[in-house]
């Protein structure tokens, strides 16, 4: 005969029995999320329900700050005060050469009928924390689609990218750095216009040119910058700084390792560039061309009959 | 032992202590940590710990929920903590009778190896995803955590501590 615990002791469900249940369900939401990003919208009510809790989380580090910038001393304020003052006069100078230099271009670009370059609105944001999450390499910014940014925008700070905003939420964003192992950045180096792309390099806070053939004219110190060919970035930005290459007869491609210009893993400040105009979309290949027209043959065909 | 006399001294849990130990953690978690993975998930060790003392009031669901929060507000795929802290839920609630009798850091041993558990889900769910292994400093965080499990324990009991004036402990 079966021993039945007596009411009192009874915990509902089997753990085993509830393991399962909450395990399925785990294993059917990663599912959705990875496979198919059909989990967006719970998402985004979940994060919703993390920003109280995240920004509790900014508090100490703010209190921290604010007592640390109060005891900080007059002469280095007076200091940093002068030398920024220099920087703003320069960059003034900077950014009256780049007007007239933008007028020029827009002017140059009518005469030969080419599309406008439109003006990117950028919208500045604070890193929050960056992301518990040793596999990937992201921040999260406290500026989201409430704020007017959208995936898919450039992520600058005031010396280059840093990355690319991957996803946005009401109030906060993610950002996939540079550095991150999926993370392709469209790059050209500047001496002499060559077009790469930049993978992150995971751990090391590298990045890595690949698919470049062993005798592609990369050298030490080369500058990348973004070639905006994607439309994602607008071009010129600074991105990295080649520190290594490698070539290897007995390979294809060249190792070419780039060290990252702007402070990819320590700024706390960064702009977002809103993305730039929808290029038009890649032209389609043989295969796909050949079987449409063949279709529409057909339809014909039986049209006329 | 000693754990277990203590606990006849205790009042009853709040649902109030409870949840806001929960926010605490999570709080903490959320903290700008310089190595993310040397940091202890406090979510985890704050979840043993109530699976442990409070079996029938904190569970899977408790951890299922929680591990949600934790995915989505460190943007990673959703029901990777959930599926870990739900392992870890139910390894804790395996666990809680034999814990109990052990002194803390025969606890703390225990509690290593539930954490340790709950990373190697996370980390089973990453590679499964198409992820690079990140190196086995990952498994130093949980470390940590069962090294803080002896504070975890005196701090989280505290509010259930009766006054000593009403309740003197016996003599050892």
């Amino acid at each position: 005969m079966e021993h039945t615990p007596p009411p009192f002791f009874v915990r509902g469900p089997a753990p085993l029995v509830r393991l399962a249940f909450f395990g399925s369900l785990s294993l059917a939401l990663l599912v959705l999320d990875a496979r198919f990003g059909y989990a967006e919208g719970i998402r985004s009510v979940l994060t919703l329900a993390a920003y109280p809790i995240q920004q509790a989380a900014r508090l100490p580090v703010a209190l921290v700050e604010g007592v640390s910038e109060y005891f900080s001393s007059q002469t280095r304020l007076r200091s940093e005060n002068e030398m920024l003052r220099a920087k703003l006069l320069d960059a003034s100078l900077d950014a009256e050469r780049y007007e007239a230099a933008a007028a020029e271009t827009t002017n140059l670009r009518r005469l030969i009928g080419a599309a406008e370059r439109i003006e990117r609105k950028s919208i500045p944001a604070e890193v929050l924390y960056a992301g518990r999450d040793p596999y990937a390499r992201k921040v999260i910014i406290n500026r989201g689609t409430q704020h007017g940014v959208q995936a898919g925008s450039a992520v600058v700070d005031d010396s280059g990218v840093i990355g690319q905003l991957t996803r946005a939420h009401a109030f906060v964003s993610e950002v996939t750095l540079l550095t991150d192992k999926g993370q392709p950045t469209p790059v050209q180096v500047l001496r002499n216009g060559l077009r790469a792309i930049a993978f992150g390099g995971g751990s090391s806070g590298q990045l890595e040119l690949r698919y470049m053939s062993g005798n592609a004219d990369v050298e030490n110190g080369d500058e990348l910058v973004t070639s905006g060919i994607d439309g994602t970035y607008p071009p010129g930005l600074p991105v990295a700084t080649v520190i290594r290459v490698e070539r290897d007869s007995s390979y294809t491609f060249a190792r070419v390792v780039a060290q990252p210009i702007a402070g990819v893993e320590r700024g706390r400040y960064a702009l977002v560039l809103s993305p730039g105009a929808r290029l038009p979309d890649y032209p389609e290949d043989e295969s796909t061309r050949k079987a449409a027209r063949s279709k529409r043959a057909r339809k014909a065909t039986t049209d006329g009959r | 032992m000693a754990a277990d006399r203590s606990r006849h001294l205790l009042l009853p849990v709040r649902t109030g202590t409870i949840v806001a130990s929960f926010v605490v953690a999570l709080v903490l978690n959320f903290l700008p940590w310089p190595d993310v993975k040397l940091a202890p998930d406090f979510v985890a060790l704050t979840l043993a710990f109530w699976c442990v003392h409070q079996p029938r009031r904190v569970g899977l669901g408790t951890g299922w929920l929680l591990g949600l929060l934790v995915d989505a507000g460190n943007g990673v795929l959703l029901g990777q903590h959930a599926l870990a802290y739900s392992a870890l839920a139910f390894g804790a609630l395996a666990l809680s009778r034999r814990i109990l009798w052990f002194d803390t850091w025969g606890q703390a041993l225990h509690v290593l190896l539930l954490l340790e558990g709950a990373k190697a889900v996370a980390l089973g769910v990453r590679l499964a995803a198409g992820d690079a292994f990140p190196g086995w400093t990952l498994f130093a965080g949980p470390a940590v955590g069962a090294l803080l499990w002896p504070a975890v324990v005196w701090l989280l009991l505290l509010p259930q501590r009766r006054p000593p004036a009403l309740d003197e402990p016996r003599a050892r």
